[in-house]
């Protein structure tokens, strides 16, 4: 009893110095003493992310072997290999928090970890690649943005890197959609209907209305959410109206206009029953998505399995010479 | 032949090489083993798409009929391109893919490495930067070849499938004819005896390493240099080529 008791005070002294240190803003690090449910839900978090960097891979690449010019192949596979790369970075800053890859692997392809729902949605054209760079990476880069003060150390730190690269992902995309808005009447019609079909799913990448939104509590307490749902969406669309005007794209949504009181955008109703229908796996893409990654994990196990005894090998080798 | 023909079919054979090679190994986004090699191939296949920029833009100038090197990727047909038949062979697995870069960027390493002297100085510079790619291209499917060919045994008898299967396809890369005999003359182009010697040995050592058998004696494939491909071309070309054919007053 004596026991339990001290174990529960020290308990409570380590969740009091924890919370002590997020409310000075303090970085909480890998070694740092942190509650559960804290580690768990970064863990979620972060491997969402992760999951989402890669996935996005798919509807992008779709794209490369037909990218129109020698200059847009090179940009597209940069930009693809750039995502590679964040979600390399997110996995390991994923795995201070005591979770390996293989599992998160594992986790996303059992269906327990996620990936953001966006990538269940089709690349048909050349124009949805201009479009996922302005707008889909546009959308992840406000998010981002805030995360760069995001409470856990490695986190915060991967964002700010990540984040240099976004901006460029963002105008990169942003000029193939110009380019094609001052081309051909067949090139123009292309990008308004890559508009018409991202622009919904790029708003609901933000997630549900703050009023709705199930994990906002401790993720705000915590200082892992820095900004509501809405109010990123909002500076999303704010930023993203004026640049579709300038290259004279139209948004789809007949109720969006300048709110002079709020110094800010109106848009209309967002349709959740899609959001609700795609994140339940019935998008286009799920299945596909997913099938993929699991082929592709499955056909590649005798490769990792010949590194790993090509390098049990040369460690014996090495100890035996 | 001029010398000026000669040099535009030499920058279009390297050209394409880069080009239709680049095309295979941008084809593993998101397609392989480890997420490392999905990177790694694809930055080669980046690597190779600047290679390509340059060379068929180099192509287009000494033709001097105004085609850029988008036009010279984008619109020529099937019997207008002159890569080695290796570069367009479909990927197979990834053991497959490795032996063929194994034997591609092995030629490549010594191909670049003369051709910085080129008396061709758009050619030198070209080739300087080109080593110090091709030179990492190298290293990397050397290293994978011995993994996959001292890993397990299963590895082991993909990757000495993937050697077999791309041996008759390794001769025609140090082909010549009457280009090479010309742009050879000015000290534009290289010796490709004495590379095919240099790759030789080099293959014959990382095979040994690997525990690789090097293939015996076989009939070797040949054709690009006249523009006679694999049906496997056609193919390439039909998607690569798809916006510019489609769109043809499209700029992107
Ligand atoms: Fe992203
Ligand atoms: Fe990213
Ligand atoms: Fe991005």
């Amino acid at each position: 009893m004596e026991l339990m008791e001290k174990a529960g005070k020290i308990h409570e002294e380590l969740l009091k110095s924890f919370e002590a240190k997020i409310e000075r803003g303090d970085a909480i690090e890998p070694r740092d003493k942190m509650p559960d449910a804290y580690r768990k839900h970064l863990i979620r978090q972060m491997s969402q992310h992760a999951h989402s960097e890669v996935i996005g891979m798919q509807p992008e690449g779709n794209w490369i072997t037909r990218a129109p010019s020698l200059r847009a192949k090179q940009i597209l596979l940069a930009k693809i290999q750039d995502e590679g790369g964040h979600g390399l970075y997110l996995y390991s800053a994923a795995e201070t928090l005591g979770i390996s890859r293989a599992e998160m692997i594992e986790q996303l392809h059992s269906g327990k970890a996620k990936y953001s729902n966006i990538f269940n949605y089709p690349s048909l054209t050349w124009a949805d690649i201009g479009a996922i760079g302005w707008l889909v990476d546009g959308a992840a880069i406000v998010n981002q943005v805030s995360l760069q003060r995001t409470s856990y150390g490695p986190y915060s730190r991967a964002m700010v890197r990540i984040c240099k690269e976004e901006s460029f992902h963002q105008r990169q995309g942003y000029e193939i959609m110009a380019k094609m808005m001052k081309g051909t009447k067949d090139q123009q019609e292309m990008a308004q209907d890559a508009m018409n079909r991202w622009w919904w799913p790029s708003l609901m990448m933000f997630g549900p209305h703050d009023s709705e939104s199930p994990h906002t509590g401790d993720a705000v307490k915590w200082k892992i959410k820095r900004h509501s749902n809405d109010e990123l969406r909002q500076k999303f669309i704010d930023k993203t109206v004026q640049q579709a005007e300038v290259i004279g794209l139209t948004i789809p949504d007949k109720d969006l206009k300048w709110n002079e009181s709020r110094g800010c955008y109106d848009h209309g109703p967002i349709n959740w029953d899609e959001f609700y229908r795609v994140i339940g796996g019935h998008g286009q893409c799920n299945k596909q998505r997913m099938a993929h990654h699991i082929k592709v994990h499955n056909e590649g196990a005798w490769v990792r399995e010949a590194a790993e005894a090509y390098r049990l090998k040369k460690e014996k080798q090495l100890l035996h010479s | 032949m001029t010398q000026q023909q000669a040099l535009y079919k030499y920058c279009l054979r390297l050209g394409d090489d880069a080009l239709i090679q680049s095309y295979r190994l941008s084809e593993w986004c998101s397609n392989a083993p480890i997420l490392e090699e999905d990177l790694a191939l694809t930055n080669f296949a980046l690597d190779m798409t600047g290679r390509a920029q340059a060379l068929l833009g180099y192509a287009g100038q000494i033709d001097g009929q105004g085609k850029t090197d988008d036009d010279l990727a984008y619109k020529r047909g099937e019997r207008q391109f002159y890569n080695h038949l290796i570069m367009e062979l479909p990927n197979g697995n990834f053991a497959t893919t490795i032996a063929r870069l194994l034997f591609t960027s092995t030629f490549e390493f010594y191909f670049y490495s003369d051709l910085m002297n080129s008396a061709d100085a758009t050619l030198a510079a070209i080739a300087a930067k080109t080593v110090k790619e091709v030179k990492y291209h190298m290293a990397h499917a050397t290293d994978w070849t011995c993994r996959l060919g001292d890993g397990t045994q299963e590895s082991h008898r993909h990757m000495q499938s993937g050697i077999d299967h791309h041996w008759m396809y390794t001769g025609e890369l140090f082909e010549t004819d009457e280009v090479d005999a010309i742009l050879q003359d000015r000290n534009i182009a290289v010796d490709m005896a004495s590379i095919q010697q240099r790759w030789h040995q080099s293959i014959t050592q990382v095979l040994k390493e690997a525990t690789l058998k090097i293939p015996a004696g076989e009939h070797m494939q040949s054709g690009s240099q006249q523009g006679i491909h694999t049906e496997y071309l056609g193919h390439i070309l039909t998607e690569m080529q798809y916006l510019q054919r489609a769109y043809p007053e499209a700029i992107w």
